[in-house]
């Protein structure tokens, strides 16, 4: 599904990717640890082609495609999908008009047809209800005067709507309580299919005690320092980073 | 029809070498010489009570000329510069031959209005819309109410548009000799609303000066609509003075759209006054203009009274838009609201200057303005200019403006999602000019006006093609 080579990446001129391998293969969940301003948000914005960073080396291949030759939004008619770190809010778009254009564009991308308004209310209902999201907050401007918490699970409805084959969880779990992200997770885990993949970044292991990833990556300095199954988790919760930095 | 005109061609080389005349410029001179030859022929086609403040007019245009860009009320536009070229006027008052039923049809989704149209500056009279207007109610040519209410316009006519202080206002009391008288008589709650089609229509390049003249009497409801268009390819210039009185708890809500082309000029001067416990709407709105210049000012002059004034403003090529706002606290406890939005592309010009004046015995007085600001390009440039002035002490008042660029976090956003650049870029800017739309309390008029936003934003209304409200 998706291939990353020797993928170097800098941002005004300092880099912070230096050298990132990955392969991620159809229907596994992977996981990407580390600290604090490793480059981890880094490599989910390349992935998805956000214009201020400047990839210097490497290769991205995504089924097959070259992702770094395309556009945002080609990318996301691929299939790709980040759950942001910090969604944005946009005062005036409407989360109904947002998901109609986002999803008529991907449509029509694949050469449907748009979505007839009755159809598209009827998704956005069944949709809302994998992760509990609010009526009220659908109604609302995107992300406008969402809490932390249900921006976050704004995000995994928008994944829910869109349907992506890989999709990126960039610290969904930071600020959601115990049972959001409960409710969340289970959401995500009802999305998943043999078809489908994910990398999901996060600190903490209740995450991924729901997810249950396939792999677990450590990310330290711009390069992957460790790669294991999920003891991983538990071996950073127990004794932190040091014992990956050689 | 063209030799019918009279064309200021002719006047400006007749004085190549005006001696004395510094200040007025060569633009103004053409004009007071055109007045001069023609003052006959002007008076002739229009009415006495029209005709009666020409004389002072002239006495003031010869003082004052145009307004030159030193002047702080006048320093975004360039007035002489959009008169001097030559113009056709219609001084003798020249049928020009249009059907404007076959130009607009109009059908709003449940929008219904009593439809007029103004060709030019001419009342168009023969048809009119079937459903009555209430008892009294009078929409029609100013000439000929001039004529058969000499009262009533004798009442209210050129009182508050002063020529003394204004070359535009002088320039129009000179050459207006008709446009459109509106009175809504005390107590009379007029329900539908009232749609006024100004069409601009020419076979060469016109100069037209329109004159308004409404009157909503104490505890009488209005609500009117105006559309602008101008149909032909033609160079357009239009000055347009409209006196606006609402009475004692009197209700006008008053919109105004400008949907030309971009050889059009338009020189608007409103001028609003308003009684105790009146209340006034105004909303401005240029979809698709050339050069245009706005000026609106509001007199408080009863307390109680309340004013919102919005403003929308979409421009892009090198179209410019210059709304020059007062709104004048006379007495105290009134509110006044303005809102005014720009989203400026490629190389518009845009420029707001609003003062709201709250004078010493203007206490408890609450008011708010605010401009909000959107350059989509580097080229396009906004002047933005916010005033507030408050000589009383006991008062709630409040001023900004802001001027920003698209917001490239919700962009990136939004194009993750799989939504395209353009796309994106289009309900950024849409959402941002909305809030001015959704002030607009006529809920068929403020979908159609969401509508034509959007495709306007879309590059589907590049042209005029008649009224977009009705088609
Ligand atoms: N737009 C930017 N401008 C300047 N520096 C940036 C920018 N984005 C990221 N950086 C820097 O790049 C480094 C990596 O940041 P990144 O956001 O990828 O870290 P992270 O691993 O996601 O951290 P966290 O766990 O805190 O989210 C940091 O030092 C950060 O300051
Ligand atoms: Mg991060």
């Amino acid at each position: 599904m998706l291939e990353i080579r020797d993928l170097h990446a800098s941002i005004d001129g300092k880099e912070i990717l230096k050298g990132i391998n990955l392969t991620i293969k159809d229907g596994e969940v992977h996981a990407l640890m580390g600290q604090n301003g490793a480059g981890k948000s880094t490599l989910s914005n390349i992935i998805v082609g956000h214009p201020a960073y400047e990839v210097t080396q490497g290769s991205i291949v995504f089924n097959g495609q070259d992702l770094l030759a395309m556009a945002p939004e080609e990318r996301a008619h691929a299939g790709i999908f980040l759950s942001f770190q910090q969604p944005v809010e946009i005062p005036g778009v409407s989360m109904t008009n947002f998901m109609r254009a986002a999803l008529n564009a991907k449509r029509k991308a694949q050469g449907l047809e748009p979505l007839n308004a009755t159809d598209f209310l009827k998704m956005m209902r069944e949709r809302r209800k994998i992760v509990e999201l609010d009526n009220k907050l659908a109604n609302r401007s995107v992300n406008e005067g969402f809490s932390g918490g249900e921006k976050k699970r704004n995000e995994i409805f928008q994944m829910a709507m869109l349907e992506p084959t890989f999709s990126i969880l960039d610290e969904t779990d930071s600020g959601l309580d115990v049972d959001a992200l409960r409710i969340v997770a289970e959401g995500f885990n009802k999305l998943r299919t043999p078809q489908t993949s994910a990398l999901v970044i996060t600190h903490y292991q209740r995450l991924l005690d729901y997810l249950k990833p396939d792999i677990i990556h450590v990310l330290i300095g711009g390069q992957i320092v460790y790669t294991g199954g999920p003891e991983v988790a538990t071996m950073i919760e127990e004794s932190g980073f040091d014992q990956f930095i050689r | 029809m063209n030799n019918n005109k009279k064309n200021i061609s002719s006047s400006k080389t007749d004085n190549s070498s005006p001696s004395g005349e510094v200040g007025r410029g060569v633009a103004a001179i053409q004009y007071i010489d055109l007045y001069r030859e023609c003052r006959d022929m002007i008076a002739e086609h229009s009415a006495s009570l029209l005709n009666a403040p020409r004389e002072q007019a002239l006495a003031d245009f010869e003082r004052l000329g145009f307004p030159t860009q030193k002047e702080e009320r006048y320093k975004y536009t360039d007035v002489a510069a959009a008169f001097a070229p030559d113009y056709g006027l219609n001084l003798q008052h020249i049928d020009i031959p249009i059907d404007p039923y076959q130009v607009f049809r109009c059908d709003v989704p449940n929008l219904s209005t009593s439809l007029y149209f103004v060709v030019n500056d001419r009342f168009y009279d023969k048809a009119l819309p079937k459903a009555m207007l209430p008892e009294g109610v009078l929409v029609m040519s100013l000439l000929e109410a001039a004529v058969k209410y000499p009262e009533l316009i004798g009442k209210y006519y050129a009182k508050q548009a002063r020529t003394h202080k204004d070359g535009i206002n002088a320039l129009n009391t000179m050459f207006c000799q008709d446009g459109l008288f509106i009175y809504v008589p005390k107590g009379v709650v007029v329900t539908r609303p009232i749609q006024i089609v100004n069409i601009l229509r020419a076979d060469v390049d016109l100069m037209v000066n329109r004159r308004v003249l409404i009157v909503v009497e104490e505890q009488a409801e209005a609500c009117v609509l105006f559309c602008d268009h101008a149909i032909d390819d033609h160079q357009f210039l239009t000055t347009q003075i409209s006196e606006v009185y609402i009475g004692e708890n009197a209700h006008l809500e008053l919109y105004e759209l400008e949907e030309t082309h971009v050889k059009n000029h338009r020189f608007a001067n409103m001028y609003v006054d308003q009684q105790r416990s009146s209340s006034a709407t105004i909303d401005s709105i240029t979809l698709h203009n050339g050069l245009t210049r706005n000026r609106t000012d509001v007199t408080l002059s009863g307390e109680y009274a309340e004013t919102n004034m919005y403003g929308c403003v979409i421009a892009d090529k090198q179209q410019h838009v210059d709304n020059n706002t007062l709104i004048d606290h006379r007495v105290s406890n009134c509110q006044s609201n303005e809102l005014y939005k720009y989203v400026l592309d490629d190389e518009a010009v845009g420029a707001f200057a609003g003062r709201v004046l709250v004078r010493e015995n203007a206490q408890k007085t609450v008011s708010q303005e605010t401009n909000a600001n959107l350059c989509a390009t580097d080229t396009a440039r906004m002047y933005t200019q916010p005033m507030l002035e408050i000589y009383a002490d006991d008062v709630k008042c409040s001023h900004g403006s802001t001027v920003g660029q698209l917001n490239e976090q919700a962009l990136f956003y939004m194009r993750q999602r799989g939504i395209p650049e353009a796309e994106a870029r289009m309900l950024l800017k849409f959402a941002f000019a909305g809030e001015v739309l959704d002030s607009i309390k006529m809920e068929p008029l403020r979908d159609r006006l969401h509508h034509l936003v959007e495709k306007r934003f879309r590059g589907e209304l590049s042209k005029c093609e008649g009224c977009r409200l009705c088609k």
